[in-house]
């Protein structure tokens, strides 16, 4: 199994293999959020209390499942990297941060433009509002940590510590609507029970969320793509395949 | 796996376990500060501090809401099924406020045991539906059987 991962990992089949889930993947994105935005905006219905502002949700929560999904993806990335010192993840542990760090961002800001409708206030300190901030947070002080340190393998060891520890703030937002008293409501969306929403909303939320998912794919697999093909810029196999594919040296 | 990657792989864990115990620990002890409001029953029994702010969550009574004609006070009760509390407000609600919907107001308690607002927020719950649902559930009477506002599975913790 760590054989099979390893040369899994090798520079030049991650290559091949981003390579592959980038295109199949890009198209992915494509027809979904096509469909999505089409669903979303003209074939879901509003809702009877908040009206035609209930469409903000279908940027809102498939922006704040993907901070959290990222989140993940960026430290089970860098456990492979404190463990078995895989490049291959430290590429994309680093390429996770700034995505998070958007999607989180965006998360916050169309909660806010959600919430002062809605509720009446931009910003609320209750649990869930907060422990998002601090994800926000945990992105930022990765990145700064990745950027503060020259080495570069040793920069991916000291921020993967932080990504690792970090994560304990994934469930704590995740259930921080049943474990405190919160302005915001409780998950409309849960694996033991029925969606407590209209099938079409239910519909444009997953197309959404997919969407989301598919480009964070695409996005991440090509900048660790390119820092690995940077980073291997002298080795046998980018020599090949530059001069046999392309005119440039 | 060798030993060396082992090792990491232990340390790692322990790391993650005792930074997890560690804010476990941390939010219990600050339970009641992160709680973002108290219930009418915390108000009842006298939880609440006497000459600080603070705000309390429940659902508005029906039929409770009195507006001052003329201005914009408004006085409205608010329960979580078991206690009651008088709000008194001046000023412009929130879109979803409405009688039986859940709302969380900030403010001090005055000498009647009333609380005296400042911010009056609402709170949704997690029910989504268009309007000809709703509409469809008002006709057949059982909006309480139904997903209604605030009559989930467990009214008493939300608000």
């Amino acid at each position: 199994m760590l054989a099979w991962l390893h040369r899994l990992a090798s520079p030049k089949r991650f290559h091949g293999l981003a390579g592959f889930f980038i295109t199949w993947c890009g198209w992915g994105a494509l027809v979904l959020f096509a469909s999505g935005l089409y669903y979303s905006l003209f074939n879901s219905p509003p809702d009877y209390q908040q009206g035609e502002s209930i469409r903000i949700m279908y940027i809102h929560v498939p922006a704040a499942w993907n901070s959290m999904f990222i989140y993940i993806t960026m430290a089970i990335a860098s456990l492979f990297v404190l463990v078995w010192r895989i490049k291959a993840a430290a590429a994309v542990a680093r390429a996770c941060a700034p995505l998070g760090a958007m999607f989180t961002f965006l998360a916050l800001a169309t909660g806010s433009l959600w919430g002062k409708p809605m509720w009446g206030a931009w910003w609320v300190w209750d649990a869930r509002l907060t422990s998002e901030l601090i994800l926000l947070f945990l992105y930022l002080g990765f990145m700064a940590l990745q950027s503060a340190i020259e080495d570069k393998d040793a920069a991916a060891r000291a921020a993967g510590v932080l990504a690792i520890v970090g994560i304990i703030n994934i469930p704590i937002i995740y259930y921080s609507v049943e474990w405190w008293n919160t302005l915001h409501q409780g998950a409309t969306i849960t694996l033991s029970e029925k969606p407590k929403m209209n099938t079409d909303m239910f519909i444009s939320l997953i197309l959404m969320s997919l969407a989301f998912k598919f480009y964070f794919v695409v996005a991440v697999l090509r900048k660790a793509r390119n820092e690995m093909l940077e980073r291997e810029q002298n080795s046998q196999w980018v020599k090949e395949m530059l001069g046999g594919s392309d005119e440039r040296k | 796996m060798n030993p060396k990657q082992r090792n990491r792989l232990i340390l790692i864990t322990v790391i993650v376990v005792c930074v997890g115990i560690a804010v476990t620990l941390a939010g219990i002890a600050l339970k009641e500060n992160i709680n973002l409001f108290y219930n009418p029953t915390q108000i009842a029994a006298g939880e609440v501090p006497k000459d600080a702010s603070f705000r309390v969550g429940g659902l508005v009574v029906e039929g409770s809401v009195r507006r001052n004609p003329g201005d914009l006070k408004v006085t409205f009760e608010l329960t979580d099924g078991a206690e009651q509390v008088t709000v008194h407000y001046e000023g412009i609600l929130p879109d979803l406020f409405r009688e039986g919907q859940g709302i969380i107001a900030q403010g001090r308690m005055n000498a009647e045991g009333h609380v005296n607002a400042s911010e009056v927020l609402a709170k949704h719950d997690e029910t989504y539906m268009p309007p000809e649902v709703q509409d469809a559930l008002d006709k057949a009477g059982n909006i309480e059987d139904a997903a209604a506002p605030g009559t989930s599975s467990k009214p008493a913790k939300g608000y």
